[in-house]
């Protein structure tokens, strides 16, 4: 079984015609579904957060049999992942994708257990430490994409559970979790 | 059937043309045709509005499926078309012909018994813009041509030839003896060639005549050349058998009498589609029922020598078979590639082939191109890859494209779940791939 890091990759990676976008309906629908599960578990499995269309990304590339995506395909599979609420284009030359394998709602919730967790009601956190703090040192959070997080902690801001200020220094923001 | 009765039926082809005879050339055609006995008080006699077709030995009607004809042989005397007038301005043209008839009133051909009685048969022209003159011209060039009794003495001396009689002209030749007499039966048969050919393209008419022996000379050096390639070298290796192939179809003389714009006119293209049903049925089978439109028109013009169409008039002729009741038609593929087939012809067995193929270990590995697709089935790499588009189409390959070119695997997309996807249906031709891929990067 071959492996990308701590990967195992499916059996289907070696089969030429992966790499190739299919034309017909029915067959390219079931190669988009293969390829967003693909891209979501191996995401959730090594922890990574973004993809860069012209970037090298190992999923894209098969040494093995020879085959690499085109860019073509490549915008299609991220594309049908966005469609469905699970990445996210960073700008808007569709050259960056945000990889969400837990969407906002299911980070925001993680916000919530990592206060509760820790007794942090009422108290201030900066971002960087909510993100590479001792706290956070072993759980879901550790090492959040930072965009991810803001993004969770804006929604929890919407729902009255946290405040964003501006913190002292111009690059980090401060938040109080509220009890 | 009763009103058929007084002519001779004529045999028809699958897609309604008529079977000529040996030697037997079409000359003219002319539609909605009626054809009238003399003696008929009820009418019910008459054949009504047909295709008439005039040959060299016959007059050949053609009404619905079933032909009848008149023996050239049998004509007496032909009356030419009534001058115009006031009066028959408004009535078809006419034009009569004086047939023998046999006791019981059928036109029987006249040739050899002693001539019992004669009957008359009125031509009706009723479509527009036939020329009756014309048509009587043709007429009166085929009779005094006497074609059909050129073929009747020949088929005599063919008979006396295998019964073994020396004829008197083979008595009076010098006996072949020796080289000299070799050398001297070459020269004699040189010159006869030449002579014939000389006299042939004297005039065009004269070639309308000469027509018969030119097309024996053909098969004579059609049969010599093949019966040298068969004595030279040793027999049963590949490139001699497809050379010789190509020998048979470059060297069959094809069309003897090819459908032309002069002899068929408004007809024409109707006609010439009978004629390529006719004609694409031995080529089809060779072809395992599809054949591309580009290879049936090389191989029609080929057989129609001089008489060459051009890719319009071939792809109208295909287009109006959907008109007429025969076994082939035309089919175009999505990417646009015409070709050929059988009515019956069935895509499912040519899937299910593919299908087999692209299942075979070597295949899963590596895929099939489009030649090695047409190596496998027989056919050309062009057909074959369409052939591949379709099957891909139906879900049962799929594509990879790659540096190495374009290659089709069988599609294994239906097998994998992507609710799971590290999960290997077991019997499934995803398993059956992947046990293979694992063999070979084992070996490899």
């Amino acid at each position: 079984m071959q492996r990308v890091g701590d990967f195992k990759l499916p059996s289907f990676f070696n089969y030429p015609p992966y790499f190739t976008l299919q034309p017909v309906r029915e067959t390219r629908e079931k190669q988009v579904q293969l390829w967003k599960e693909l891209i979501l578990d191996y995401c959730r499995t090594l922890k990574v957060f973004t993809i860069g269309l012209e970037e090298d990304f190992p999923l894209f590339s098969n040494p093995e049999i020879q085959r690499t995506l085109t860019h073509e395909a490549r915008e299609v599979f991220l594309s049908a992942l966005v469609s469905e609420g699970r990445a996210e284009w960073i700008n808007k030359g569709h050259k960056k994708c945000l990889i969400l394998w837990m969407r906002i709602q299911d980070w925001a919730d993680c916000v919530l257990r990592f206060v509760r967790d820790n007794g942090l009601e009422d108290s201030v956190m900066t971002v960087e430490d909510i993100r590479s703090g001792i706290e956070s040192r072993g759980t879901e959070l550790e090492g959040i994409d930072r965009t991810v997080l803001m993004r969770a902690l804006k929604l929890l801001e919407q729902k009255g559970k946290v405040a964003i200020f501006k913190g002292t220094s111009a690059d980090d923001e401060g938040v109080k979790f509220s009890a | 059937m009763e009103a058929r009765r007084w002519l001779p039926s004529a045999e028809l082809t699958g897609s309604g043309r008529p079977v000529f005879l040996q030697g037997e050339v079409e000359c003219a055609l002319i539609s909605a045709v009626d054809l009238e006995p003399e003696e008929d008080p009820t009418g019910t006699s008459t054949l009504r509005s047909g295709l008439l077709i005039l040959t060299t030995h016959r007059l050949i009607w053609i009404g619905g499926s079933e032909g009848s004809a008149i023996p050239l042989g049998s004509v007496v005397h032909a009356f030419p078309p009534t001058k115009r007038s006031i009066r028959s301005m408004f009535s078809s043209p006419r034009i009569r012909i004086q047939c023998s008839v046999s006791g019981d009133g059928k036109v029987v051909d006249g040739q050899g018994g002693p001539l019992k009685s004669t009957s008359v048969v009125t031509i009706v022209m009723r479509g527009k813009g036939d020329d009756p003159d014309e048509f009587f011209a043709r007429l009166w060039e085929v009779m005094k041509g006497r074609a059909w009794v050129a073929t009747a003495g020949d088929v005599r001396r063919s008979v006396e030839g295998n019964a073994g009689t020396a004829g008197t002209a083979e008595a009076v030749r010098m006996p072949v003896v020796g080289v000299s007499g070799i050398l001297r039966k070459e020269q004699e048969m040189w010159e006869n060639t030449d002579k014939s050919l000389h006299d042939a393209f004297q005039d065009l008419n004269a070639l309308m005549s000469k027509a018969k022996e030119m097309v024996m000379l053909a098969e004579k050096m059609r049969s010599k050349l093949l019966s040298g390639s068969t004595t030279q070298g040793s027999a049963g290796n590949d490139e001699e058998m497809g050379s010789k192939d190509m020998q048979e179809w470059l060297l069959s003389v094809g069309i003897a009498s090819p459908v032309t714009k002069e002899s068929a006119g408004a007809l024409y293209h109707q006609q010439l589609s009978r004629q390529l049903a006719d004609f694409v049925e031995v080529p089809l089978k060779k072809a395992g029922g599809m054949i591309a439109l580009i290879d049936a028109y090389c191989l029609f013009n080929r057989a129609r020598g001089t008489e060459l169409i051009s890719p319009e008039d071939m792809l109208r002729s295909c287009s109006i078979w959907e008109k007429f009741d025969v076994p082939v038609m035309l089919r175009k593929f999505d990417s646009g590639v015409m070709v050929i087939q059988n009515k019956t012809h069935s895509d499912e067995e040519v899937f299910s082939r593919i299908k087999s193929m692209a299942s075979k270990p070597n295949a899963l590995r590596t895929g099939i191109s489009p030649s090695d697709a047409a190596m496998t089935l027989g056919i050309a790499p062009a057909l074959a890859k369409e052939h591949l588009l379709t099957a891909e189409s139906k879900g049962l390959l799929c594509r990879d494209i790659s540096p190495e070119g374009f290659r089709f695997y069988v599609n294994v997309f239906p097998d994998l779940d992507p609710s799971n996807i590290f999960m290997i249906k077991p019997h499934s031709l995803f398993s059956v791939w992947v046990s293979t891929a694992a063999a070979a990067a084992a070996s490899g």
